[in-house]
């Protein structure tokens, strides 16, 4: 009882009033940006592997200039420091792997500029980005060097190990002059292709990370390369290559279900797997493109605001579903 | 009818139990030296004090008239001298009168209490009218009213609910341990008078002995089913239960009894048991008791108007409290005034040190959906704080924000710590305001 008296007699330390609830889950954004991270693990090994160290340099000069256009960001808007939420971490990674691993090292800052202050910190940072900053700073760089983009290196492993001194450009397995490749080194990824996205294996592995802890769930990227593999068939083209080569299985996994560009609900995901699905087959197979994920994803990123409003839940005992827009409380609610 | 999909998930969230008192047995507190009675213990009109400073009072005397309509009468519960009548001030800043009444040790019962008189639904209902009975799973919603729905006749299923799905909290499951005799008298003097012909009593998986215990005691009678749910929060928010027990759909605006569901809590069903034996008006109650800073945590049998400062004296403390929650860590209300008094409903106290203390830092919204995923309501949290900030009534009308109940489970999970379960109770009244001024 002398306890209680204390407590309230001590003016320096009341008793805490505040509104329930007063548990909380342990789950933070930093946590859930370290699942990602983790989960990009493996196909960074992979990169290294298959591209050398030079894929690896590339990685840390996007990761370390995301990290530091995001810290300088902050520091110049005098606003709370942001780089501790991991998210530039992710987008640094992100980038890299949407990158050849020949790229000269001053572009992938350039990218770095563009993911993280172009389409996200103008945008108002973290969770404001209109679409996935690592995908806008891909198609950006595409657009502006599409023959540095588009060099890709050839692996280093699997036979070609001797051109270890200097990479040989390669086509990637989508061109259409492409030779065919076996079915095994498209899924190890010992095949041409950005740094992080050809090693199918790795990257699944990785999803397996960001299944087991709720990371994410598995319909967007299941419908996404569902959708692949239903037109591939009726199109007739080679299923294993469509799925395993390009940045299909990096789009799917990682860039399609980050959250700020993507639909909350169960039906909303379907619809958005859906069309990813099919504006990705529309480029590859008729587009005057080898690839379409990014720019799949850029268009769905675009039009999640919509998809939100018409898949809205109804709530337990509500009339009827409504539309209701994402709309004028936006910007204002912090 | 039942909305079964394929796909839908498990809605709510899976909250840390901590029932770490549910196997301890109730202990009686001993009768404090004075207790505070507010003239509001329920939902629904003040009650007017009937004693005045000096008057002697017994166990069982009726200290506050309920005025008619939504109200329940408030008895002492303990005999001795009226020695003040005060404001009472909460720490919601809200204020009403008191009844203080000093101890003479005695503890002599009021002549008036007798056991009801109870033939038919008409003097039953009268009955309950006279027993300070209202809901005891926290809400306090005057049972008598409840059990008087306009529409009586349509009414095919009781539900009774032992889910106790809080945290911390194990009154209603020391209840169906100790007292299931008077949870089973209570369901079939009420079932028979108002003519109920299903009662289904529903319990948490995580309360597998309750589970047994009730099912063995009603295993001969077809009139009562004990069905286990999952230990999902909130499992035991009244509109989630009538849906997950029975399938039916309270539809936005209206009752469980429009569609044909009674729902009370155990608490109360034992309540009532106890008044149509003994005729002791609502006077004591079980009451939890838990959290870091407590000695000695467990079920107390204590008297309505006990001090928490009594309480935490009686219990003892191992460390210094820093926050003293009323009820259950995800919907109960911190307190600043130790003097306040454990009211009817209130179904126990949480006395933290560290744990619970702190509240983590809010980051921005991720859009990551966790909330709208785990609303029991299916409501979007996020979408009504937006509408909320700009005031934007249609948009708060068309989220439907007024079906929001304030269980928390959205602040709970929430990875970037918004106050959201906050802003939706916020949009919700602010709602209901606006469109009462429009009618």
């Amino acid at each position: 009882m002398k306890n209680v008296e204390r407590a309230e007699n001590v003016s320096k330390r009341p008793l805490v009033l505040s509104t329930a609830p007063h548990v909380f889950d342990g789950l933070t954004t930093r946590k859930i940006m370290l699942n990602v991270v983790i989960a990009l693990m493996p196909a960074l090994a992979a990169s290294g592997i298959i591209f050398g160290a030079r894929a690896l340099l590339v990685v840390a000069v996007t990761v370390c200039s995301c990290v530091a256009f995001e810290a300088l960001w902050c520091a110049l808007r005098k606003q709370d420091q942001t780089v501790g939420d991991l998210s530039a971490v992710v987008t640094g990674l992100l980038l890299a792997f949407n990158l050849p691993s020949t790229i000269p090292l001053y572009m992938a800052v350039i990218g770095s500029f563009v993911a993280i202050i172009v389409a996200k910190a103008l945008f108002g940072g973290i969770g404001r980005n209109f679409a996935n900053p690592a995908i806008v700073a891909r198609i950006v760089l595409s657009v502006s060097f599409t023959a540095a983009m588009t060099d890709f290196a050839a692996p280093q492993i699997a036979g070609l190990a001797a051109s270890g001194v200097d990479a040989v450009s390669s086509a990637t397995p989508l061109a259409p002059a492409a030779a065919s490749l076996s079915l095994l080194d498209l899924v190890l990824g010992v095949h041409a292709g950005a740094l992080g996205e050809t090693c199918g294996a790795a990257l699944l592995l990785g999803f397996v990370w960001l299944l087991v802890t709720r990371t994410v769930t598995f319909t967007i990227p299941g419908v996404f390369v569902g959708t692949v593999v239903a037109l591939s068939v009726l199109t007739g083209n080679d299923v294993a290559t469509q799925v395993f080569s390009g940045g299909l299985l990096l789009g799917a996994i990682f860039m399609a279900t980050d959250y700020v560009g993507s639909p909350t609900s169960f039906k909303g995901q379907v619809v958005f797997g859906l069309g990813l699905g099919l504006i990705t087959c529309l480029i590859r197979f008729w587009g005057n493109m080898n690839e379409g994920v990014a720019y799949a994803i850029l268009i769905m990123n675009l039009v999640v605001p919509y998809i939100d409003a018409l898949t809205r839940p109804a709530p337990l005992g509500g009339e009827k579903r409504r539309f209701v827009l994402r709309g004028r409380g936006e910007g204002r609610s912090e | 009818m039942a909305r079964v999909s394929l796909f839908s998930r498990a809605r709510g969230a899976v909250v840390p139990h901590r029932k770490d008192t549910a196997e301890l047995p109730t202990q009686a507190m001993p009768v404090p030296g004075e207790i505070m009675i507010p003239m509001q213990q329920h939902i629904g009109a003040l009650c007017e004090p009937v004693v005045k400073k000096g008057d002697h009072v017994d166990v069982g005397s009726l200290v506050g008239h309920a005025p008619r309509g939504l109200s329940a009468d408030i008895f002492s519960g303990i005999s001795g001298t009226v020695t003040a009548i005060q404001p009472v001030y909460y720490s919601s800043g809200k204020s009403d009168t008191a009844v203080i009444v000093e101890s003479d040790g005695k503890q002599t019962v009021a002549d008036a209490v007798q056991p009801p008189d109870v033939s038919d639904r008409a003097s039953f209902l009268v009955a309950i009218r006279r027993s300070g009975i209202v809901g005891l799973g926290g809400a306090g919603f005057p049972t008598d009213v409840k059990l008087d729905p306009p529409n009586l006749d349509d009414i095919d299923l009781y539900i009774v609910n032992g889910t106790e799905c809080e945290p911390y909290l194990s009154t209603d499951y020391r209840e169906m341990m100790e007292c299931a005799d008077d949870i089973l008298f209570g369901v079939r003097e009420t079932c028979r008078y108002l003519a109920i012909p299903k009662a289904l009593i529903c319990i948490e998986s995580n309360k597998p002995k309750a589970i047994a215990h009730l099912r063995r005691l009603t295993a001969d009678d077809p009139a009562i089913e004990v069905k286990a749910l999952p230990s999902r929060y909130p499992q035991g928010a009244e509109n989630v239960l009538v849906h997950n027990a029975s399938g039916r759909v309270v539809p936005r605006g209206k009752r469980q009894t429009d569609v044909g569901v009674m729902l009370n809590n155990v608490t109360t069903m034992a309540a009532i048991g106890r008044f149509l034996a003994t005729g002791m008006p609502l006077v004591r109650r079980r009451f939890t008791v838990a959290g870091d800073a407590v000695a000695r945590p467990g079920n107390y049998d204590i008297i309505v108007g006990t001090r928490v400062r009594d309480v935490i004296e009686y219990v003892g403390l191992v460390k210094e409290p820093r926050k003293i929650v009323l009820g259950g860590p995800m919907m109960g209300n911190a307190q600043i005034d130790l003097d306040y008094p454990v009211i009817r409903q209130n179904n126990g106290v949480l006395v933290f040190g560290e744990e619970g203390m702190t509240r983590p830092a809010t980051t921005p919204c991720i859009r990551c959906g966790r909330c709208a995923r785990a609303c029991p309501m299916s409501l979007s949290p996020v979408e009504i704080k937006k509408a909320y900030a700009v005031e934007d009534i249609e948009r708060l009308d068309a989220l439907m924000a007024d079906l929001c109940m304030g269980c928390g489970t959205c602040s709970f999970v929430c990875p970037a710590k918004q106050p959201l379960s906050q802003t939706s109770k916020l949009a919700r009244d602010f709602m209901r305001t606006e469109m009462a001024k429009r009618r």
